[in-house]
């Protein structure tokens, strides 16, 4: 099948030209209020899943006067499904290391860390090694900026920013209240920029380019190119970088093996589309254009007609019930009782109208939860159990 | 000056200042948003979300205890999704919890329960989770029982254990399903630097941790007609019953409680505050001799400063962190363990009693004093000294089971011989009692005249700060004491262990050069001990300690030198302090622990 | 290999004594004795001066922060929906049926111990596995048993496979 209009490739983040020695001296001579705007005017938002305006979030940082900052590079890619950043991270580390120092000079920072995920420990020496070479040009640009790696040891909760900088102050990683938000506190009380892997390896693109090169990628609320994981029923699973804005149909039409059933957008914590809706849904930030516009760190899993969508729900709730931290009442009970409840209602033990009572609780756990874990376990459950109710119940 | 900020919550306008939360907002405004997790002396946690509320313009509900207020905020805290939120969540607590109110201590008076009754939780659909966990009780500790199966997670006895006394012998452990309170290794609470001081039973919403309970011993004790029960009370039950049985916070019941004690059937009912006194005049004596040691004979055995041994969680917890520091401690018994010791002796040959038929019993405001009297050394009368002890909380339930009508009962007076006490005595229920009861007798004991405070009400060492220090220069003692002359007596006081761990770090660096160090491992003192009335606070101790002042106040003798009941036990058992007798019966040895 | 007292000394020293050092430190000792003991655990409280219950705490926090006694290689089976549908199922069992071992146990010689973990982050490539640190993809029955095979034979040279 040919790639249809609206699924456009794009080449920017695997693109190694190794000029980053080149790209850094000259960001690093330009003011950190022409940095922000820069990035402000590209709309760029955050790949990891969150969204948040990466321009604004520098902003914010920068604005925090004289006192230590940091620069953290989330690398805790635990999504189910999500693979980008492992792959960034071997292929153009300097990219990464590059916008980590940007950012340090824009904000106001000499120490940048990268939390680097306990299953990810065979990148470390390739990594070492980068960070070494990176670390002796700054030296020789008078650069003041350090990074140093920071391993992780199984937990997907250290993915939260707040949970992630408890992790590193060496404690277990429960997420924080917020506010304050790590642009006023983050890493040991101190203002904190905390991006994904993906979105420094775009401000690199940004700053090499200019801002008018990345926005014009996109839709109107979703602009630039984005790294796709693809997995599970596709003849052509990986890692593909597409301009947001896509519509799924296209995506389907490309990605699927002709059988596809459903697509879970943005891994458990994500969206399942049925293919009814593949045509209504695109994936960005804001749903203005078609039906419902589904923010994602860029997971895609495929199902095709062999597959159980409550055996699909049960995996993530599985996956929920252990990775969840544990603090909050709603997370923490919540995700049993939904997972002993699919369960129950597949037995019999339960009515089928338990269901309802379960949705009701998920639309709880979205209020109510203390962060973006158990705030988005109503995602997946709502969709798959509001398009496979039989399923749940037969 | 902090900026002041205009809300609006349910419509009514506050003016509150920046940063407060929206906890302390409502209350101002005279709405109250109930809560689980939150508790006034510790930090905030922010993860039970039964307080969450809508604020206007956010999509989520925010937690009231830890959300601070901005300018022109629109919170709602009765909506319709903060009403079915709260309800799902405490319906969740529910279901994670063993609720069989029946047959638990905290029926009555458990924050969950409450919760449940206010919301009329009456349809519970969600899956009981309990026993698809195998939890188990542990009972293995003399004064605390932990039961997992009714913890609800808030973490408060985390952070009390942490933040209130520095011991951190709880922990939270794991993650997801599995997370839960626990101690290193999940070893029994005995078997880890447990102070046993019982300040995570006083936090604790639930019935997951109370205190061992021995109220079917003594009832079995006081209905056995061939036991002579005695029974002894410490100085800050008096001002803790009350709460318990119908009185406001603060209010002295000492005279119901020795009535409502006779009613119960005690053969016998005591002061503890009589050995209070005779504590006094050991310690004091041991303090002369200690500086005396120091000062004149310059021997390195003698150690300075000497520290109070009357709080069996200081004890436990210098032998765990501090061992080296032991011979620091007085070796005076506790007051507790003195009158035990004398229940079987002194009392015994006065009232010719056989000592294996008495059974002697105190009511203590501290799970502590459960761990004391089970320790292997006491048990100098040739018997276990104190054979039961139990809480205030205890004393209460006895009562109440015993129909008295508490608030109607007329005032009774405590038995002779070992019921007879000074304001001194009394005044050991608070922080800083101990010090002041000494300085006055052992002034006394050296000029041969009062301390130089107005109305015997040594000021400087009264309060609630963490650690307060005062100064007490000697001048013209009695010629027994003349090397005494000059010298400034430093003493310090401190309660909460987090600032007994000050005291004792000070000591060693050698920062501090005090004499006489008084410590009380609970916040506030005995008052604001682990078996003292639920719930509890800053401003609950501190009516509690006004009213222990009061007594003092009112009492007719101020000073434990005074007392005719002293004077006679020495006159006709003891000899004289630190005689070889009273070194038999009345002083201890402690024993070093690990400190893992 | 240092006796465990001397490791977290050194550890210490290179990492430093502060409470934000203690993962480094944590994951050091597992690196080496593949799970934290009681005793290591008192010993990095001595260190660093924390309470032994916050070391518990902490370390029972991280799925890869054992303490119970592993085998040399520990062998994490990937369970996530990806690799659950393209057939985790089969590996285990020819795992088990080779190792003689069920989930959550060790081999009694104390060669492999055999777990289940979350997402690797190769789902493209599933199913997936880790064997401590190396990971390996696009696993069949049979490439299962050749790799656990490899390691036997490194194991019997008296080899260090990997780490």
């Amino acid at each position: 099948m040919a790639i249809s209009y609206q699924l456009k490739r794009a080449d920017f983040i695997f693109k190694n030209e190794n000029d980053w020695e080149d790209v850094l001296s000259k960001s690093i001579k330009r003011t950190p209020s022409e940095l922000i705007n820069e990035l402000i005017s590209s709309e760029l938002k955050g790949r990891g899943g969150a969204g948040f305006p990466t321009g604004l979030k520098w902003k914010l940082t920068a604005e925090v006067p004289n006192v230590t900052k940091y620069v953290i590079c989330n690398a805790d890619e635990g999504e189910p499904g999500t693979f980008k950043d492992r792959e960034i991270l071997s292929m153009v580390p300097f990219k990464v290391l590059t916008a980590m120092a940007i950012c340090g000079h824009v904000i106001g920072a000499k120490e940048g860390y990268i939390y680097l995920r306990g299953e990810y420990f065979f990148l470390q020496p390739e990594l070492k090694k980068a960070i070494k070479e990176f670390e002796y040009y700054c030296k020789e640009i008078k650069l003041d900026f350090t990074i140093r790696i920071f391993m992780g040891s199984g937990a997907y909760i250290c993915g939260e920013e707040t949970a992630l900088f408890e992790s590193m102050e060496g404690k277990r990683g429960e997420p924080r209240n917020k506010p304050p938000f790590p642009s006023d506190s983050g890493y040991m009380g101190k203002p904190t920029v905390i991006n994904n892997v993906e979105t420094l390896a775009h401000t690199y693109t940004i700053f090499k380019y200019g801002a008018k090169r990345f926005y014009d990628l996109g839709v109107q609320y979703s602009r630039g190119s984005k790294l796709f994981s693809v997995s599970g029923d596709s003849p052509k699973p990986g890692i593909y970088e597409l301009e947001l804005g896509m519509s799924l149909t296209d995506f389907i039409e490309e990605f699927g093996d002709g059988d596809t059933k459903a697509v879970q957008v943005g891994g458990a914590s994500g969206f399942l589309v049925p293919r009814k809706r593949f045509a209504e849904t695109a994936i960005g930030f804001q749903g203005k254009l078609v039906g419902i516009s589904l923010p994602t760190g860029g997971s895609m899993m495929l199902f095709n007609s062999s597959r159980s969508m409550f055996n699909v729900l049960d995996n993530y709730l599985e996956f929920f019930r252990e990775e969840s931290c544990g603090q909050c009442t709603p997370c923490r009970v919540g995700c049993q009782q939904l997972l002993k409840g699919i369960k129950a209602v597949k037995r019999g033990e339960k009515n089928a109208r338990y269901l309802d009572k379960l949705l009701r609780l998920t639309e709880t756990m979205k209020l109510t939860a203390k962060c973006g874990l158990g705030q988005s376990v109503a995602n997946s459950f709502s969709s798959i159990v509001e398009n496979f109710r039989e399923e749940m119940i037969y | 000056m902090t900026k002041k900020i205009k809300i609006s919550i349910n419509g009514i306008f506050v003016e509150v200042e920046e940063g407060t939360t929206i906890l302390d907002a409502a209350r101002k405004a005279g709405v109250i948003i109930p809560t689980l997790c939150y508790h006034k002396d510790l930090c905030i946690a922010g993860n039970c979300r039964v307080c969450v509320v809508e604020v206007a313009g956010q999509k989520r509900l925010a937690a009231a205890c830890a959300t601070p207020c901005e300018e022109e905020m629109e919170i709602y805290t009765n909506s319709l999704n903060v009403l079915h939120s709260r309800k799902q969540i405490i319906e969740l607590l529910l279901s994670e919890h063993n609720a069989d109110c029946t047959s638990c201590f905290k029926n009555g008076n458990c924050e969950l329960q409450k919760l449940a009754s206010d919301y009329k939780i009456l349809k519970q659909d969600f899956i009981r989770l309990v026993p698809f966990k195998n939890y188990s009780i542990d009972k293995y500790s003399p004064s605390i029982i932990k039961d997992d199966s009714k913890c609800i997670r808030c973490q408060r006895c985390v952070r009390t254990c942490a933040e209130l006394q520095g011991i951190n012998a709880l922990t939270v452990a794991y993650k997801g399903d599995q997370m839960k309170i626990t101690t290193f290794f999940e070893k029994p609470i005995n078997d880890v630097v447990c102070s046993t001081c019982g300040q995570c039973i006083n936090h604790c919403p639930t019935g997951a941790l109370v205190e061992k309970n021995y109220i079917e011993k003594v009832w079995d004790a006081i209905t056995d007609k061939s036991k002579h029960v005695i029974v002894q009370t410490a100085p800050a039950v008096r001002i803790g019953l009350g709460e318990e049985l119908g009185f406001p916070v603060g209010e002295r019941v000492t005279g119901k409680m020795v009535a409502a004690l006779k009613r119960l059937g005690f053969d016998a009912v005591m002061d503890t505050d009589f050995t209070a006194d005779l504590t006094i005049m050991e310690e004091g004596t041991e303090l002369l001799q200690r500086l005396k040691g120091v000062l004149v004979d310059h021997n390195p055995e003698v150690k300075l400063p000497m520290a109070t041994s009357c709080s069996p969680g200081w004890i436990k917890y210098i032998e765990h962190i501090f061992p080296d520091f032991l011979n620091h401690l007085s070796t005076c018994k506790s007051p507790q363990q003195m009158f035990g010791a004398l229940a079987k002796t002194y009392y015994a040959k006065a009232r010719n009693l056989a000592p294996e038929n008495i059974v002697s019993v105190s009511i203590m405001p501290c799970t502590a004093k459960k761990f004391e009297a089970a320790r292997p050394e006491m048990h100098d009368s040739g018997y276990r000294d104190v054979d039961y002890v139990l809480t205030t909380r205890e004393l209460a339930i006895m009562i109440k089971q015993a129909g008295i009508d508490f608030m109607k009962l007329e005032d009774a007076h405590f038995d002779r011989l070992m019921g007879e006490s000074t304001g001194a005595a009394v005044i050991f229920g608070a922080t800083g009692g101990v010090m002041e009861a000494a300085l006055r007798t052992v002034y006394e004991l050296v000029t041969g005249r009062e301390v130089p405070f107005k109305n015997l009400d040594i000021t400087p060492v009264r309060g609630m700060e963490g650690v307060r220090e005062a100064t007490i220069k000697i001048e013209n003692p009695l010629e027994e004491w003349a090397f005494l002359d000059g010298i400034e007596l430093k003493c310090a006081v401190a309660h909460g262990l987090v600032n007994a761990k000050k005291v004792m770090d000070s000591i060693r660096t050698g920062q501090s050069d005090y004499h006489f160090v008084e410590i009380m491992a609970c916040p506030g003192g005995c008052l604001g001990g682990g078996g003292q009335p639920i719930p509890t606070s800053l401003e609950i101790r501190r009516k509690r300690a006004e009213a222990i002042y009061a007594e003092d106040a009112g009492m007719p003798l101020r000073k434990s030198h005074q007392n005719p009941e002293i004077i006679k036990i020495y006159t006709d058992f003891l000899g004289q302090p630190m005689s070889e007798k009273s070194h038999h019966l009345l002083h201890t040895h402690y024993t070093a622990r690990e400190r893992f | 290999m240092y006796p465990v007292s001397e490791l977290i000394r050194n550890l210490a020293d290179e990492h430093g004594r502060n409470r934000h050092n203690l993962l480094p430190i944590l994951q050091g000792v597992v690196e080496q004795e593949k799970y934290l003991s009681e005793y290591s655990m008192i010993e990095i409280a001595r260190e660093l001066d924390l309470p032994a219950s916050e070391v518990y705490g902490t370390a029972t926090f991280y799925s890869f922060l054992e303490n119970k006694k592993m085998g040399k290689y520990i062998i994490r089976v990937c369970k996530t929906i990806t690799c659950s549908m393209k057939g985790k199922n089969q590996i285990l069992l020819a795992i088990e049926d080779m190792l003689k071992i069920d989930l959550g146990e060790t081999t009694p010689d104390g060669t492999f111990s055999l777990l289940q973990t979350n997402c690797l982050g190769f789902c493209h490539k599933a199913p997936a596995m880790l064997v401590n640190n190396e990971v390996y993809t696009d696993l069949t029955p049979e490439k299962v048993r050749d790799i656990l095979s490899s390691y036997l034979r490194k194991q019997k040279e008296g080899g260090s496979h990997g780490n």
